[in-house]
Order: structure tokens, then C-alpha cells, then sequence
């Protein structure tokens, strides 16, 4: 046996205090690494979700809303705005392209967005199957929508008012399935999309009976909001300026607005971070109280060992083996709970839930629980060590207890 | 074997201990008595490099232990000394083939197995090799921790109160074991011990009488006292 197995064997003689250890380990570490996963998946579904679009254009109100449910679709909107106030602000030179987006209704929970195929484009979307629309009433599924109710092309089905679950149907007025998106970890997966032209054909109850009233309808049509992307960086300066004082709309800037976002959550996430801790300290002090009892209780072994020709440094390494050994268990199983956490808080909540990506994953950050682990592990043992190092061989030949 | 020569030995500011000269030689069985307190356990220690003394001068088996210490130390007590302690610290943890093999791993040579089954075997314990140490009887215990003690071949070999808490036929039977097992590998034997018993033992199983090394109460008496001298009978 090497000095990894004599040190396994020493770990395992006391199973109890053992166990403890590695279970209290296991729970500071498990809590950090569902911190740690958590903002990573947050975070990167902010990222993903927000890259390239530079202002967000809609009805004046909380800026964080605008961002929150015309790019992420976690929020309801705050309000329409005139479709022709929305196409005014292309003639802004500072303006490089105006996406529309109309929200309205949902089928089962999974909003129906009103857009033109740019939204497509913009978020590099590229079809499973199908084609993209060419006529309104024509949708296109993302990849989790047509996945879960089973959608396929063809198919015809009624939205329902509303953003949730629940409202009451559109019954008259059907989409057609002509198009599924390849599955791509974004929002997107998680929308049904079609022409903006849709959701007024839906909403508009009244009919144009002549050119003059459907002047009249289309003088009156709205939409939900309007992402923009600049011609220049610059722009983030005047532009929403611009916006917020000549109209009656508000410019949110979605890199302002989520790190707004990020600092309260980070809030609540440094408060769990204290309490994870509190644990490791916690879990920390019952591996050195083990180990120095272990130390003190075999001082006449490991006095033996000394006699037996071993040097201190190498029962002092045999020591740290063992703290080492329980950082490693509880490293795994620390890591392991925090990643079944995280796959149990996205069933939970479900798809409910926008910013959960599903699946085990593995950012750099991760590095970070072995190496607390270890840390923790190394500095308990310290004293033990120590204390096993210094102590006086003699005393074994003396005492005769 | 074992030289000394105006040999002493101070506990931090303490009254220095002073021990008697001794020469041995090779193959001799030493039994140390004196007291407790008079040094018995220090001498021990000074003899196995375990501390070094402040003056006069050691060797033993052709090495000066003046000089010695730190890891060279601990590699020349590895190679040259075995040692059987009263209280057996036999790793509760460890199957008492793994006990023995600890002191290959203290060592830091790798580990010969072959070796830990002929000495098991020459102790008659050969068959509780996978045994833990709880589930051996003291006499088996004494036989492994004997086995542990001559695993490495040793020139010298310390016992130090190895009958203290054996019953009559015990002791006499441990003592027997151990001169077997010194004889046995050729070794040198010293026995540190306060019990009787175990110069009674030595006289019923050697045809030369053992040499006696008598440490005096106190510090100066042992100072002044004579070298080894021989046991009576």
C-alpha cells in the first residue's frame, strides 16, 4: 500500500466522523456550486439573448420591463406604441436596422411574437424544417415549442389572448405551422413566430370595408416595441436621449438595464454566498476537530511510525492525504448536488422558466469547488499536522498507558 | 555493537542525565534496568537516533550517532533498529498484514511481501494475516508487533517493558519469543524493563548470562556509577 491507500484506510477506521464530514463538506460545497451554475446560466442567457441589439424602442414605463419581456419574454410589456412612431425613427441616421415586435397571445404558455424575418436572422435562426412565412397567419415554431406540444407542419391552431396560459382563445382566427426552427439554447427555442401582421389581423375586429377605412385601420395599428441596432457606438449616447425627449415612446438600453438587473440579483446571490460560507467554515472546523482528535488519539501509532524510521514530513504528508481524501469526496458529491439542484430547479420550474438552460454543464468558474475544497481541507489539517510533527517520540517510549 | 562513552542527556534546562559507559558486542542481549526516571527510556531513545546526546560520544553498529540527525536519522534507524514498545500500537485501522507493511512504507522502501509472510510464518502467525489488530488475543498481538519489530532486519532491536502487562507464563513466554527472534536475525537485544520477571525468563532459555546495564536512581548516582556489569544470578 501506498500512502494514498494507508491514508483511505485511516479515513474509513472512523466511518461515522468520516461521513459527517464529507456530508458537511458536501453542503457548502454543493451550495456554491449552485450559486456558481446558477448566475452562469443567467448570465449567459443574457448574453445570448442580448447580443447585437443595442436599444430597446416602446411605451414609456420601467425600462427594465421593456428589456425584460421584448427580449428575454420574461415580463409582460409595458404598453403599445404607433407602428408609424416606431417607423419614424428609421429615418434616424443613427439607426441601423428597427426589428418590430408584437406580443398579444400565447398557445399554451408559448408566446406568439408578431415580427418581420429579420428577428430570424438577427438571432442567426436557421430552419429544421419548413419555410419561413410568406403570408400573415403563418407561424414558425422554435425548436422547444414544437417539441412539447408536438406541432407539426401544416397543423393548424387558435392562440389565446394573453401572455399565460388561460386566456380566452381567437378561436376564428387559426395559424398554420409552416416552419420549425432548428433548436439553437436561446429564447427563441421558446417562441412562436410570424408576421406582425398576424397579431393585427387577429386583434383588428373591425374590417376595412373600403380603401379609405383600411387607410383609416392602418393609420391606428400598433406594436408592442421595436429593438434597434446603431450605425455607431456613439449612438448610445444621443439616441435614447433623442427618443425619451422628441417622443412619446422610451429608449432602453439592454447592457445598462441587465447589469442593473445583475447587481440585484447579485444581492440575494451574495447572501446565499455568505450563508454557503458560513457552511464551509462550518464544515471546515468539524474536519480539523476529526482530525485533531485522529492526531491525538494515534499519537502513539504515528510516534511509532517515526520510530519505525519514517520521517515527520512524510506522516505529515499522510495526514494531509487524508484531509485531502475527504476534500475529495465531498468536492464530487458537492458538485454533484449543486448540478442536480440546479436540473431540479429547471424541471421545477420548467419552461416556464427562460433563463435555466438544461443539461450538466461545466463553466471555468467551476474550478473553483475543488480547489475551496482542498483549501479547506489543507488549512484544517494544518494544526494536526503540526501537532503530529512536533510531538516528542520519547514520549512514546514513556508513556506506558 | 554499542559503544558509549560519557554520555549525557539534558531535558531542555534541566539537570543533564549522565549515563554509564557501555560496550556490547554483536549478537549480545542487554538488559537495562533502573527505576523510573533513571533514564532508561532515554538511553533508549539516544540509541536509536530518536535524540542526540550533548556529550560524550555513541556508536552503534560502526555508525557515530553524535553527528546524526534529521533525516539521515530516521533513514539509519529505519535500516538498523526494530522496536517493540510496551503498548503495541498496532493501526486499529490496518489488517496486520498492512501493520507490517507500514514499516516498509515508513521506511520508504517498497513493500516485500514475500518477507512479511516468512516473518509471520517463523512467529506462528502466518494464518491472521487479514485479521485486524481488535480481533487478536494479546499473546497474538505481542507475536505481531515482534514480527513488525524484526520485518527489517535490524541490527539492534529496543524492547522497551515488554512483559509489563503479562501474566507470569506470558512474560516468560514473551521474553523467550523475543531472544529467539534477536537470535534469531543475529541481532542485538536490550530489554528496558523494571520486572523481575524477565531476568528469570532470560536465565531459563540462555546458556550465557545477559548482560545487565543497571541505571541508579537519580542523575548523579547514575553518573558515578560502574559499567555494565553482570547479572547475578
Amino acid at each position: 500500500m501506498n500512502t494514498l491507500a494507508y491514508a483511505w484506510r485511516y479515513v474509513w477506521a472512523r466511518p461515522m466522523a468520516a461521513l459527517l464530514n464529507v456530508l458537511l463538506l458536501s453542503l457548502g460545497l454543493g451550495s456554491i456550486t449552485f450559486l456558481l451554475l446558477v448566475s452562469h446560466h443567467v448570465e449567459r442567457a443574457f448574453e445570448r439573448d442580448l447580443a447585437g441589439i443595442d436599444a430597446v424602442v416602446g411605451a414609456k414605463g420601467s425600462p427594465m420591463q421593456l428589456i425584460l419581456s421584448g427580449v428575454l419574454h420574461l415580463d409582460v410589456p409595458p404598453g403599445n406604441v404607433p407602428l408609424a412612431a416606431v417607423n419614424a425613427l428609421k429615418k434616424n441616421p443613427l439607426v441601423a436596422e428597427i426589428i418590430p415586435i408584437s406580443l398579444g397571445d400565447n398557445l399554451q404558455g408559448y408566446r406568439i411574437v408578431g415580427t418581420s424575418p429579420a428577428y430570424l436572422k438577427h438571432y442567426q435562426a436557421t430552419l429544421a424544417q419548413g419555410h419561413v412565412w410568406d403570408a400573415p397567419m403563418q407561424v414558425v415554431l422554435g425548436a422547444t415549442v414544437a417539441r412539447t406540444l408536438g406541432l407539426q407542419l401544416g397543423q393548424q391552431f387558435a392562440g389565446s389572448h394573453g401572455l399565460g396560459a388561460g386566456g380566452h382563445a381567437h378561436g376564428d382566427q387559426a395559424y398554420t405551422v409552416v416552419g420549425v426552427l432548428a433548436a439553437q439554447g436561446g429564447v427563441i427555442d421558446r417562441l412562436i413566430i410570424t408576421d406582425t401582421a398576424s397579431v393585427w389581423k387577429v386583434h383588428e375586429s373591425a374590417q376595412g370595408v373600403d380603401e379609405e377605412d383600411r387607410q383609416a385601420l392602418e393609420d391606428d395599428r400598433e406594436v408592442t416595441m421595436a429593438l434597434v441596432r446603431y450605425t455607431s457606438p456613439l449612438a448610445a449616447v444621443t439616441f435614447p436621449r433623442w427618443v425619451n425627449t422628441t417622443t412619446a415612446m422610451q429608449a432602453a438600453a439592454p447592457a445598462l438595464e441587465v447589469t442593473r438587473l445583475l447587481h440585484m440579483l447579485g444581492l440575494g446571490a451574495d447572501v446565499l454566498r455568505a450563508f454557503a460560507a458560513m457552511l464551509l467554515v462550518t464544515a471546515g472546523l468539524s474536519v480539523f476537530i476529526a482530525l485533531w482528535n485522529a492526531v491525538r488519539e494515534r499519537q502513539g501509532d504515528l510516534a511509532l511510525l517515526r520510530m519505525l524510521g519514517a520521517p515527520a514530513g512524510r506522516i505529515g504528508v499522510l495526514l494531509m492525504t487524508e484531509a485531502l481524501w475527504l476534500a475529495l469526496l465531498s468536492a464530487l458529491c458537492g458538485l454533484a448536488l449543486g448540478q442536480a439542484f440546479v436540473l431540479g430547479l429547471g424541471w421545477v420550474l420548467g419552461l416556464q422558466s427562460q433563463l435555466m438552460a438544461t443539461g450538466l454543464l461545466w463553466p471555468n468558474t467551476l474550478w473553483v469547488v475543488p480547489a475551496l475544497a482542498a483549501l479547506v481541507a489543507l488549512c484544517a489539517a494544518a494544526l494536526p499536522v503540526w501537532q503530529a510533527y512536533r510531538s516528542d517520540v520519547l514520549q512514546l517510549l514513556q508513556s506506558k498507558g | 555493537m554499542i559503544e558509549t562513552r560519557q554520555l549525557q542527556y539534558a531535558y531542555g534546562a534541566g539537570q543533564p542525565l549522565a549515563f554509564p559507559d557501555v560496550a556490547v558486542a554483536q549478537g549480545t542481549v542487554l538488559l537495562l534496568s533502573g527505576p523510573s526516571g533513571s533514564g532508561k527510556s532515554t538511553w533508549l531513545a539516544l540509541l536509536a537516533a530518536l535524540v542526540r546526546a550533548e556529550h560524550g560520544s555513541l556508536m552503534v553498529a560502526g555508525q557515530n550517532l553524535t553527528p546524526l540527525a534529521g533525516r539521515s536519522a530516521d533513514a539509519w534507524r529505519a535500516r538498523n533498529i526494530g522496536f517493540l514498545p510496551q503498548k503495541l500500537h498496532l493501526s486499529a485501522a490496518l489488517s496486520v498484514q498492512h501493520n507490517l507493511e507500514l514499516a516498509f512504507w515508513a521506511a520508504g522502501l517498497p513493500v516485500d511481501a514475500q518477507r512479511v509472510g516468512q516473518v509471520l510464518a517463523q512467529l506462528g502467525v502466518a494464518e491472521l494475516a487479514q485479521r485486524l489488530p481488535s480481533q487478536l488475543s494479546g499473546g497474538q498481538a505481542q507475536r505481531v508487533a515482534l514480527a513488525r519489530a524484526v520485518l527489517m532486519q535490524p541490527r539492534l532491536i529496543l524492547a522497551d517493558e515488554p512483559t509489563a502487562s503479562l501474566d507470569d507464563a506470558a512474560a516468560q513466554d514473551a521474553v523467550h519469543l523475543l531472544v529467539q527472534a534477536a537470535q534469531g536475525h543475529s541481532a542485538t537485544l536490550v530489554i528496558a524493563t523494571h520486572d523481575a520477571r524477565v531476568a528469570q525468563a532470560l536465565a531459563s532459555c540462555m546458556a550465557v548470562s545477559p548482560k545487565l546495564l543497571q541505571l541508579g536512581p537519580a542523575p548523579r548516582e547514575a553518573a558515578s556509577s560502574a559499567a555494565a556489569r553482570r547479572l547475578p544470578a
